[in-house]
């Protein structure tokens, strides 16, 4: 029985590695200048903790193994090291390791969350609401007028609460209900929340960001390569949460520039 | 009249020696046949004990109800000062006198307990006027939330105000288990039956929420 | 806090049927009545499980019977989307607190750390009843969810804020529904404080003599810290359940930040704070996962060490890293916010202590591998699933590899890869902690033996089964698996559907298994072979020198002594294989730490 139990640690632990291994559900491919960061800390992660899993996983099985049918004469025999061993090995193996993977970590995520946009960064307004993504671009003015809760209204396509007869700069603002970036500009991305938390997920660019009411936050990031991808939401936010997307167009500069004229006549 | 017994000994010599718990768990270790090991010779009472460990618990409630108000005040730009009303700072002076009283009374016991008479003069009195004082302190809790009321500031009005009653309410709520426990402790005097540890606990709880009143208003007053 | 003290020595047994089963004082049956509590919410809880698990698998599968739970949330019995979230809420919210917090920690602790600290009772016997009963009451008022027009709530477990704060214009269950969440979780944080209260206190004050604190045993160490988590993690999420129903009955703005608008209105709400909510919570949410899990920690080391023949190769050690962990619990909870709009340096500051966590976790796992080494291992139901929690602690532990640092939470965060990290190593793991409990003490709290072949089947199907389940979770988290999703229509999901279909059929398996256990558990209970003696499984600790089951007072007319540290298996020059806490036996070459 015991035998039995050994074995059959040992197959599930290598058959938990073979997906990993074999690329089985491989990361979304990475589409931003950023994710190699990510990537790669990933990758790190995975050796350490694939390496710590099956190390304690095939230990476990080999000690159940080996130690569960005693003769009766056996004497009870204490681990080589007693258990200060242990606890150094402990701080000297994970400890270094978790200290380095929180540094390089620490490093990947100032790249994303702790650099400021370039001032010529693309702006694009971001507005998420039980269950669809709205975006608004700026215009030539280059400014986003202001948002009026009380003008909202899905029934004349006001998603942003846009007063186009007194605030000048909101008159050439173009809102789309999907996302069109330039590749390789650095996108500067303004999260407003109409009501209630959301988040703003694309896999491929490697960022994730939840929407909070009342407090506007902003992201940036940069595509490097021409697609479509979605966007989704990953914070609940009611019946319809699954269904809440929206499509990001990763266009080269003349195809955006076109789209973006385009979108303006339609306003 | 009622008449009070002693703290009951910590060690009751009619069970064994052997039996641990029940009696404030003393545990003093006599040499035995085995390798007995040394530790301390006894164990406060577990009132003693739990009422810390209650009043731990109270205290992280009220810290998270400040560090609530401070997160929500940052939060937004809508937050409105107010005077508090001034009945609070006579409610202060009423609850500090009740600490007082209690802590004369709780001496005047403790005194009576440690001598050698079996009987005398109850010394309840003081617990009767504490009592008094706490009630004075929820009526006048009372009459600050219904001036507050009736100048038209009601519990949603302003977040501020929000935190005023939350905070309020909920210590006056805590105050009204001390008032109950103040009852029990005059009942069990009057039947004979008090410990020292129940008092002790009782009397620590009712200066904890002096303390937590005053902690409290130095909050509002900074804050509203 | 009132004195309640006389009366844990002076309440003698109860006669009555209402006095001795119902509202009793007896921690004993207060232990039992909880474990019945979580047995039921378990299956409540396991039962919305598999509704889920098959709405994921086959969406437009009509469930037999299904609208007999819900009319409006299964017409035509095909669970509609708002129906699954309130049944997922309900499973999360059922499985965490009337589970994962009762059975571990409420139920054994309290049958069973009074008897191994050597005290008659709990020091507060009235606060420990109405610990239990007071946590009925919140069960009850969580389930009166299903029962009222809009059903339960949607919000999911953690009831973000605002979408729990706006009130009815939320979704379906988001009026009524959160406030009677809200209100059963306040209640039950009541129950919580109570009992906790009772067991710190009976730990420092109630041991008998000679039971110095090193002299607990580890199930009792498990308790005592879980305790003191108890008592400052639900002292902080009542006041949060509290602001919580203000802003929905009272119309106060604690959560509900200014201009919202949903459903063209614009709310009446002012300047909340969204992240106020999730701060609250997750300072109590995090130490909630160390409370699921420290008491099967403490459970699991106990049943081993005298299926091993040996004690830990470190006591202390074991005693300070259950302990570390519980003090790290708190400096910790940020990361479940990495990417929730809080600073992203404190994401930072939380990142390392996170990780900081692997440090004692491992040094843990180590002294149970390296305490096998050289053991005389028992097999037997009670061990098995001990050894399982073992794997599956680290299973669920080296997940957290990943999510303790931001820059991968970025992909990770609320994808299916969360949901299998805290569903091995919070989820099952503490089960089989129950189970290995549940095996262990059965004999000592009802004077039968389970079935022991019943008891292998039921751990060798749940173990592959629990693997089966969860393993993939983590395959479709880095594949960008979003969680609470009731339907997968996004591109990049589609092709994950097949995988959901395997977990589906390997969770109504694995579930199946459980009746099992229940039939074992309830078979057993009346028509199980007695105990053969007081001590079936030669154990040292205090419950195995007492009765099978223990007389009222725990230990009858003669309480103990305690002269040895709690675990003197295959002492040298001893008299027997193993000494008992309570023999006098002099011991020339005792297990002991200096």
């Amino acid at each position: 029985m015991a035998k039995l139990f050994a074995v059959t640690i040992v197959l599930i632990a290598i058959a938990s590695a073979i997906p990993i291994v074999m690329h089985t559900w491989p990361l979304p491919q990475d589409i931003s200048i950023h994710g190699h960061l990510i990537d790669e800390q990933f990758a790190d992660t995975m050796a350490e903790a694939g390496i710590s899993f099956l190390a304690s996983q095939l230990l476990l099985a080999f000690f159940i193994w080996k130690f569960s049918s005693p003769k009766p004469g056996d004497k009870i025999k204490s681990f080589p090291g007693g258990s200060m061993g242990l606890v150094v090995a402990a701080f000297l193996l994970v400890g270094t390791e978790v200290l380095a993977l929180g540094v390089f970590g620490a490093k990947a995520w100032g790249s994303v969350y702790l650099t400021a946009p370039a001032a010529d960064a693309v702006q694009i307004q971001a507005q998420a609401g039980q269950f669809a993504f709205y975006f608004r671009y700026p215009g030539p003015d280059g400014k986003f007028g202001p948002i009026h809760a009380d003008q909202i209204n899905e029934a004349n396509a006001n998603f942003f609460g846009i007063d186009t007869t007194h605030d000048q700069d909101s008159k050439d603002d173009i809102v789309t209900a999907e996302m069109a970036i330039p590749v390789n500009r650095e996108i500067h991305l303004l999260m407003h929340s109409k009501d209630v938390g959301h988040s703003f997920y694309v896999p491929e660019l490697r960022v994730q960001q939840d929407f909070v009411p009342g407090l506007d936050v902003s992201l940036h990031f940069t595509a490097t390569k021409v697609g479509k991808y979605e966007i989704v939401c990953t914070q609940l936010c009611g019946l319809g949460h699954y269904n809440m997307k929206a499509y990001l167009e990763v266009k080269s500069q003349e195809d955006y520039d076109a789209w973006i004229k385009q979108q303006a006549a339609l306003q | 009249m009622a008449t009070t017994v002693h703290e009951a000994p910590k060690i009751d010599f009619d069970r064994l020696p052997s039996q641990g718990s029940g009696n404030g768990g003393w545990r003093d270790l006599g040499p035995a046949g085995g390798d007995l090991r040394r530790v301390k010779p006894s164990s406060p009472p577990p009132a003693s004990t739990g009422i810390w460990v209650g009043l731990a618990a109270i205290t992280m409630t009220f810290a998270a109800f400040t560090s609530a108000l401070i997160v929500r005040q940052g939060a937004a730009p809508d937050w409105q000062h107010f005077t508090l009303p001034s009945i609070l700072y006579l409610n202060s002076l009423i609850i500090i006198a009740s600490s007082i009283t209690l802590e004369v009374s709780r001496r005047q016991i403790a005194a009576f307990m440690g001598s050698a008479k079996t009987e005398g003069t109850a010394p309840a009195r003081w617990l009767y006027v504490t009592l008094s004082l706490g009630l004075l302190f929820v009526a006048g809790q009372t009459f600050a939330w219904l001036q507050l009321r009736s100048q038209g500031f009601g519990l949603a009005t302003n977040v501020s105000y929000s935190f005023f009653y939350v905070l309020t309410v909920a210590h006056a709520v805590h105050l009204l288990g001390g008032l109950g426990g103040l009852v029990r402790v005059i009942g069990k005097l009057n039947h004979s039956v008090l410990r020292r540890s129940t008092l002790n606990a009782t009397s620590l709880y009712w200066h904890f929420m002096g303390v937590l009143w005053l902690y409290l208003l130095l909050l509002l007053w900074m804050k509203l | 806090m009132h004195d309640m003290s006389a009366h844990a020595a002076q309440h003698g047994a109860p006669t009555s049927f209402i006095r001795k089963h119902v509202f009793s004082l007896d921690h004993k049956v207060i232990g039992k009545q909880y474990y019945a509590l979580a047995l039921i919410a378990a299956v409540v809880g396991m039962f919305l499980s598999w509704l889920m698990r098959i709405h994921l698998g086959w969406g437009n599968f009509a469930i037999p019977g299904l609208h007999l739970l819900s009319s409006t949330g299964a017409p035509g019995n095909v669970m509609t989307p708002e129906y699954y979230l309130q049944l997922m809420t309900m499973h999360g919210t059922i499985m965490v607190f009337f589970v994962l917090t009762t059975a571990p920690f409420a139920a054994f602790g309290n049958f069973f750390l009074p008897i191994q600290t050597g005290a008659e009772d709990m020091p507060f016997p009235h606060f420990n009843m109405m610990s239990f009963w007071v946590t009925f009451v919140a069960f009850v008022v969580m389930v009166a969810a299903f029962f009222v027009p809009d059903g339960p709530s949607l919000g999911g477990w953690t009831q973000y804020a605002p979408l729990s704060a706006v009130g009815a214009v939320g979704g379906p269950g988001q009026g009524l529904g959160v406030v009677l969440w809200a209100a059963s979780i306040g209640i039950f944080c009541i129950g919580q404080l109570l009992g906790s209260l009772n067991f710190i206190t009976t730990t420092l004050d109630m041991r008998c003599k000679g039971m110095s604190l090193m002299r607990l045993p580890l199930s009792a160490w498990g308790w005592f810290i879980t305790s003191m988590m108890g008592l400052t993690a639900f002292a902080v999420l009542m006041p949060a359940c509290i602001l919580l129903i203000l802003d929905h009955v009272a119309g106060t703005s604690f959560f509900v930040a200014s201009n919202l608008v949903i459903n063209g209105q614009i709310l009446p709400h002012s300047g909340g704070s969204t992240l106020l909510w999730q701060h609250l919570f997750w300072f109590f949410g995090h130490p909630e996962v160390y409370i699921a899990i420290v008491p099967g920690m403490g459970i699991v080391s106990h049943v081993l060490i005298t299926n091993m023949r040996r004690p830990m190769l470190s006591h202390r050690v074991l005693i300070y890293s259950m302990g570390a962990l519980a003090v790290l619990s708190y400096m910790v909870y940020g990361h479940h916010m990495f990417v929730s709009g809080m600073n992203p340096v404190s994401a930072i500051a939380f990142s390392f202590p996170t990780l900081v966590i692997t440090i004692p976790s491992t040094i843990v796992v180590l002294i149970w591998l390296g305490s096998l080494y050289g053991s005389k291992l028992r097999i037997n139901s009670a061990s098995l699933f001990s050894l399982g929690f073992i794997s599956m602690f680290i299973s669920g532990g080296v997940s957290g590899f990943f999510l303790a640092q931001p820059s991968l939470d970025i992909m990770l965060h609320a994808t299916y890869f969360v949901v299998g990290h805290f569903h091995l190593v919070m989820g099952v793991a503490a089960m089989f902690g129950i189970f290995a409990g549940t095996y262990f003490w059965f004999p000592k709290m009802t004077g039968r033996m389970m079935n022991e072949t019943l008891g292998r089947v039921h751990f060798w199907l749940s173990f592959v089964g629990a693997y089966c389940i969860f393993m993939p979770f983590h395959y479709l988290g880095m594949a960008g698996n979003v969680r609470r999703y009731q339907a997968f229509t996004d591109d990049y999901l589609i092709p994950l559907i097949p995988v959901h279909k395997f977990i589906t059929v390997a969770a109504l398996v694995t579930g199946f298994v459980q009746l099992i256990f229940i039939y074992n558990l309830i078979y057993s209970r009346f028509k199980g072979p007695v105990a053969p003696s007081d001590n079936p499984w030669e154990g040292t600790s205090l419950e195995w020198s007492t009765a099978t089951p223990p007389p009222h007072n725990n230990f009858g007319d003669k309480m103990p002594v305690v002269y040895h540290d709690p675990y003197q298996y295959s002492v040298e020059g001893a008299s027997a294989d193993y000494i008992m806490q309570t023999s006098p036996e002099k011991l020339t070459n005792p297990h002991e730490e200096k």
